[in-house]
């Protein structure tokens, strides 16, 4: 039997079901509860500007960090079969060099804000190289390497910055963390689409995916074939480093000022969640970095779906909780296979029916 | 040669097994840390107190480690933990202050005294980490999830509970805590004070109640049939199947235990604070898993020990101690300072079991050229 380009696409690609199937089930539930939940409007801004307004704009402005580190946790994940919980208190450390520097420095300027962010970058970058290092040469689990910072990380970003939590105002931090002036869509959005595009060149200009499925999949294997796994491992973690800076920016932006205790708290629990939601295995091997995408915006769009129904901040995590044990228990294999035997009776009972009837 | 010696010489030419290696050097740097704390900053560590106060402090996160231990043994995990203690926290203040209608209306309908509220207290806390445990053990052992993302959807739905059951701080009434709250006084143990009164050490029931934990699940974890299956299931869960091991049954209690213990703890937890918190407990988890993987756990699965993970909590605690009594006032400073000695900790049991296995590996080379030979 010939198969037709679109199941062909769905056997290829059916680990974005559950997140788009998610997606979908947001997307009706909203329209069905307020017809005009995703209406998208246009509204001047404080400084003058037109920029869009609604509710998904905000599911997408809200995501971005998310979305970013979830594109990195994929990566480590698949190349070590482990995560990286150090995630939050990276973005932290990240930001606060990025804050350290703007504030060093005597005036803000389009420069500066650049060797600001490359200078969070190394720092960042550092950092998942010391994680990656415990991983790949001491074949440390990722989990309990990335403890170490996950405990002290936090405490880092307050250090670096004396105890203090300062604030930075510029029309350029602005700019980041908003809008820029003239164009209507939220600069984050600009970000993660940049991100995005810069990974998608990465994988189809190098076999890198390749390498870090292969070294998930069966390190030895991996390694007698040539590919040097410790390397890629290192280079995962370093990536994911990258990404952190790049959250932590971000963050740092929206707000204008750096603090340690709450930026991006609990990020990286969900960025985990992401990368399962988008059905990848967490043990490690084949990933869809998509997947993880799409899952990023569906828990945020869960959120924001969930504050639209009055639900009080503090509460949101309890109905969250419920939402997800249902989607992942939905995608269990089990599951999957109880439901397929069931259909398959059917089908076959159906099928003897027609017979006897012929 | 008779049998008891036999056993002693097969036993001493067996190689150290990995538990009790990692065993041997936590409790070996545990003793070293606290005799240098003693002779370094003498004063405070001098006196038996300060051991009862740390005990005191971290009776609840022995009980969780405990849970966190068995769970990882088996080669899964559990981030719920520390949510399941604020929320049963949370839940077991509320009953003792009167602020949930339903346990009013038993009490008053069957006209028990006000004391009751601590049996129902006991018995909610047992019954919710109960259900957590059991919940979660069925979607991870009966439906294949994973672990992490059921538990961390578990510490979620804890947490959201806490806000959902009360947003504002409660306090349980005094009389009330001052039951709970009684303290088991050691005179042998005292010390003496500036006037010259001795003073003894005091003891919370909490810290009973974790070292009796900690003892019943040693025994479980060594002597009866389930804690064995609890290794095999971690060290490989298909030679496990092979031997004959209910595996999914065995990850389910590993599951339930935990939660049961976490409730256990959420109850050690209210009686030491008296309160309840939406902050309560915060990065208990990480702080259990810390402890146990300082303790000689290996979140891989199949290597741990309960007794090591009692005195990783200790260690772990003891490092915070000596980061105040210190000097280094600064806030970051204790939080850096035990992410430092974690990685010393995680760097060292790295190194020593790939020195093991390499020397197990050239063995088993030699032992293989023989054979060829």
């Amino acid at each position: 039997m010939k198969k037709t380009k679109t199941s062909q696409f769905f056997s290829n690609n059916s680990q974005l079901l559950i997140p788009l199937i998610a997606i979908l089930l947001l997307i009706v539930f909203n329209l069905i509860r307020d017809p005009e939940f995703f209406s998208v409007g246009i509204t001047t801004n404080n400084r003058g500007d037109a920029v869009l307004q609604g509710n998904l704009v905000s599911i997408l402005n809200g995501a971005s960090e998310l979305v970013i580190l979830s594109m990195g946790m994929t990566l480590v994940t698949a190349a070590s079969g482990g995560q990286d919980i150090s995630v939050g208190a990276l973005a932290a450390i990240a930001g606060s060099v990025f804050v350290k520097v703007l504030k060093g420095g005597p005036a803000i300027t389009g420069t500066s804000v650049f060797l600001a962010f490359l200078a969070c970058c190394v720092v960042a970058m550092i950092f998942g190289c010391f994680n990656g290092s415990l991983v790949a040469f001491f074949n440390i689990q990722p989990m309990i390497a990335t403890l170490i910072l996950f405990t002290c990380g936090r405490s880092i970003a307050y250090w670096i910055n004396g105890g203090a939590t300062p604030t930075i105002t510029s029309p350029i931090i602005s700019a980041i963390g908003s809008f820029i002036p003239g164009i209507p869509v939220p600069t984050p959005i600009l970000i993660v689409i940049v991100m995005g595009i810069l990974f998608a060149l990465l994988f189809r200009f190098t076999s890198l995916g390749l390498y870090i499925q292969s070294v998930g999949i069966n390190q030895g294997a991996a390694r007698l074939n040539g590919i040097n796994a410790v390397g890629i491992k290192l280079l995962s973690f370093i990536l994911l480093g990258a990404c952190c800076a790049v959250a932590g920016m971000i963050g740092v932006s929206r707000l204008g000022l750096i603090n340690h205790e709450t930026i991006l708290i609990n990020i990286e629990m969900d960025a985990i969640l992401a990368v399962a939601i988008g059905g990848n295995n967490l043990g490690g091997g084949k990933f869809k970095m998509l997947g993880s995408v799409l899952g990023a915006y569906a828990i945020q769009a869960l959120t924001i779906t969930l504050y639209a129904m009055k639900v009080p901040s503090t509460d949101v995590k309890a109905y969250k909780a419920v939402v997800i044990i249902i989607l992942v228990a939905l995608g269990s294999p089990v599951v999957k296979d109880t439901m397929s035997r069931f259909s398959k009776k059917i089908k076959s009972r159906s099928g003897t029916v027609g017979k006897e009837a012929a | 040669m008779n049998k008891q010696q036999r056993e002693g010489a097969l036993r001493r030419r067996e190689p150290i097994s990995d538990t009790q290696l990692l065993l041997t050097i936590t409790i070996c740097i545990f003793i070293g840390m606290y005799v240098m704390a003693m002779l370094i900053w003498g004063g405070g560590f001098k006196k038996p107190q300060m051991l009862f106060d740390i005990l005191n402090d971290n009776a609840y996160l022995v009980i969780i480690s405990c849970g966190l231990t068995i769970v990882m043994i088996t080669g899964s995990i559990d981030i719920s933990v520390g949510g399941v203690t604020a929320f049963v926290a949370m839940v077991g203040v509320m009953i003792l202050n009167g602020k949930l209608s339903l346990f009013n209306g038993i009490i008053e309908t069957l006209s028990l005294p006000e004391s009751w509220r601590i049996v129902f207290a006991m018995l909610m806390s047992l019954l919710i980490g109960l259900a957590f445990g059991a919940v979660q053990g069925f979607l991870i052992a009966h439906l294949e999830i994973q672990p992490f993302i059921i538990t961390l959807a578990g510490m979620f739905f804890a947490r959201g509970m806490i806000t959902i059951v009360s947003v504002d701080p409660q306090k349980a009434p005094q009389d009330l805590m001052d039951i709970l709250q009684t303290r088991i006084s050691i005179p042998w143990l005292g010390s003496v004070n500036k006037k010259g009164v001795l003073i003894p050490a005091r003891m919370e029931i909490g810290v009973v109640i974790a070292v009796v934990v900690v003892v019943i699940i040693f025994i479980l974890l060594y002597k009866r049939r389930l804690g064995r299956c609890f290794y095999a299931v971690g060290g490989n869960r298909q030679s496990a199947l092979m031997l004959g091991v209910n595996v999914r049954k065995t990850r389910f209690l590993a599951h339930l235990l935990c939660g049961i213990l976490s409730g256990i703890a959420g109850f050690v937890f209210m009686m030491h604070t008296g309160a309840g918190n939406a902050t309560n407990a915060t990065a208990a988890e990480m702080n259990a898993i810390a402890s146990s993987i300082i303790g000689g756990t290996l979140l891989t699965g199949g290597v741990g020990n309960v007794i090591g993970t009692f005195f990783g909590v200790l260690t772990l605690s003891t490092i915070k101690s000596i980061v105040t009594t210190s000097g280094l006032r600064d806030p970051w400073w204790q939080s850096i300072t035990t992410g430092a000695m974690l990685c010393f900790f995680i760097l060292l049991q790295s190194v020593v079991l790939m020195r093991k296995n390499r020397g197990k590996n050239k063995k088993r080379k030699e032992d293989g050229k023989k054979d060829e030979a």
